[in-house]
């Protein structure tokens, strides 16, 4: 038997650590799904293909943009000091995940301002004629657009695995604890961005190759949920009953239900049977797959925050 | 350099809580909230049990988790004692140092900034030591220099069988508790 008593009662510390509510998990939801997008609009771009990409190369970009501003906002709606958030750029460390995500976050704006003169929407171009110039200017540069695109995976790669290294890195939350949470959340990531455009091209071609690389995207994301569970659940005690929480505790039906089941199981097989003709191209899928991807975080986020170290020191 | 550090003797610790009202009194710690504790932590079954008393708080880490993810460098290492202090002016309120510590050792000051325990340097540059161990009325708790080989702190380690607590953590934590 093992008692212990604490007379401390700290807001949101006690009686389990619950410092981060919605605004964390919504914003590592909308970080990682325009890294998504930001790797699928480079990819595109860098290929020469954006005037073959209606949705990813003209529409993309400028989701991506309102999306990070929306999670920005939710970020900064979570801080306690709000009037001294500049602090986070009056300085850089470098071992710190959050401070890197701070800086990384300023120079993907640019970049997606970048993608969106590749291609600007037929509407914008109209409305602002500095768009139009612009985007003749980058054009008129052979080397220029495919730099854009470069930058755009490269960045965009390091927006969603900072989301996953965040949590990873604190050592004192077991659940969290794990490096295979960056490449997680940056293959969540990809996989909500490529279900965005699966639900909104109107271009066929474009639909079915987005389609196919979420199902790739899912595979993989599934098979690292494997490992990074096989991780814990092989480590100190402490690691197994974080595993636990989510394996088997309170976090389990959200986990199993939404995240396994909703989120990656059944829009995997419905894209499948999709891709090969079986059923219609539906936003069912998508938006499952969307879904689970905000769940993913809800989930990993909340029972981190409750996952802790055995207090097994004491009495010898 | 100094490295300051805490040992308390858990054979003499009654949990009177004198501790823990002494930092609220010295460090105007708002009601509600607590930069120290006593934790009564009993094992075994019974009629065989054991009960442990401790007076617990930020361990100072040699290590400290909660000053490397500060993307502010609000959170930082003092020069004095290698003391673990928050800037209160660079403090974003983000809460990473507060995920960081193994111990939920700080708290977010009702202000907006992140709090804990200072090892009352201020009183430790005037030579006194932390309001907690000099209120101790059964003299359990002995603060000093861990690197300072005639210190009281570590002849106690030396002599007394002790543990920090959650050294699985890898903070190197300097709160030592004699058993």
């Amino acid at each position: 038997m093992r008692e212990l008593t604490l007379t401390r009662n700290n807001p949101m510390i006690d009686p389990s650590l619950h410092i981060w509510g919605w605004e964390v998990p919504v914003y590592l939801f909308l970080g990682g799904m325009v890294a998504g997008m930001m790797i699928i609009t480079g990819y595109f771009i860098a290929r020469g293909r954006h005037r073959e990409s209606d949705c990813s190369c003209a529409l993309l970009p400028l989701i991506g943009i309102v999306l990070l501003s929306v999670g920005m906002l939710a970020l900064f709606l979570d801080l306690e000091y709000k009037v001294h958030a500049w602090r986070m750029y009056a300085t850089f460390q470098p071992a710190s995940p959050m401070s890197w995500g701070s800086w990384i976050l300023l120079l993907v704006y640019p970049v997606l301002i970048a993608s969106i003169l590749i291609r600007p929407p037929a509407w914008l171009a109209r409305r602002v004629s500095a768009v139009t110039r612009w985007s003749e200017r980058i054009h008129r540069s052979p080397s220029l657009p495919r730099a854009i695109g470069v930058a755009s995976i490269a960045l965009g790669i390091m927006l969603g695995i900072y989301t996953g290294v965040l949590l990873g890195a604190f050592g004192a939350r077991p659940l969290w604890n794990s490096p295979l949470l960056g490449p997680l959340f940056l293959l969540s990531g990809l996989s909500s961005a490529a279900a965005l455009v699966h639900m909104i091209a109107r271009d066929v071609a474009e639909r079915e190759l987005l389609a196919k690389a979420d199902i790739s995207f899912l595979t993989a994301e599934l098979a690292v949920i494997g490992l990074y569970l096989i991780g814990l659940v092989t480590s100190t005690r402490a690691h197994i009953e974080a595993a636990g929480m989510i394996l088997s505790g309170p976090y389990a039906p959200a986990f199993w239900v939404f995240v396994i089941g909703i989120g990656i199981a059944i829009p995997l097989a419905v894209q499948t049977l999709a891709v090969r003709h079986r059923v219609a191209h539906t936003p069912v899928a998508p938006v499952l797959v969307i879904l689970g991807g905000l769940m993913l975080r809800f989930v990993i986020v909340s029972a981190g925050q409750a996952s802790h170290w055995l207090r097994s020191a004491g009495l010898h | 350099m100094a490295r300051y550090g805490m040992v308390i003797d858990t054979l003499r610790c009654v949990g009177c809580m004198d501790c823990v009202v002494a930092c609220k009194t010295e460090n105007s710690v708002p009601e509600g909230y607590n930069r120290d504790w006593i934790a009564y932590d009993t094992r075994g079954k019974f009629p065989d049990l054991r009960m442990e008393i401790r007076s617990e708080r930020c361990n100072h880490c040699d290590t400290p988790p909660c000053v490397s993810c500060c993307p502010c460098g609000a959170s930082h290492v003092h020069e004095r004692g290698g003391v673990v202090l928050v800037h209160h002016e660079k403090c974003s309120g983000c809460k990473a140092c507060i995920a960081a510590c193994p111990y939920d050792a700080r708290f977010i000051h009702p202000e907006g900034y992140a709090d804990k325990c200072t090892f009352c340097v201020h009183r430790v540059e005037e030579g006194l030591d932390p309001a907690c161990v000099a209120v101790c009325p059964t003299h359990c708790m002995h603060f000093g220099d861990l690197d300072d080989p005639n210190s009281a702190v570590t002849r106690l380690l030396q002599s007394r069988r002790n543990h920090p607590l959650l050294p699985e953590a890898g903070t190197e934590p300097r709160v030592y508790y004699l058993t």
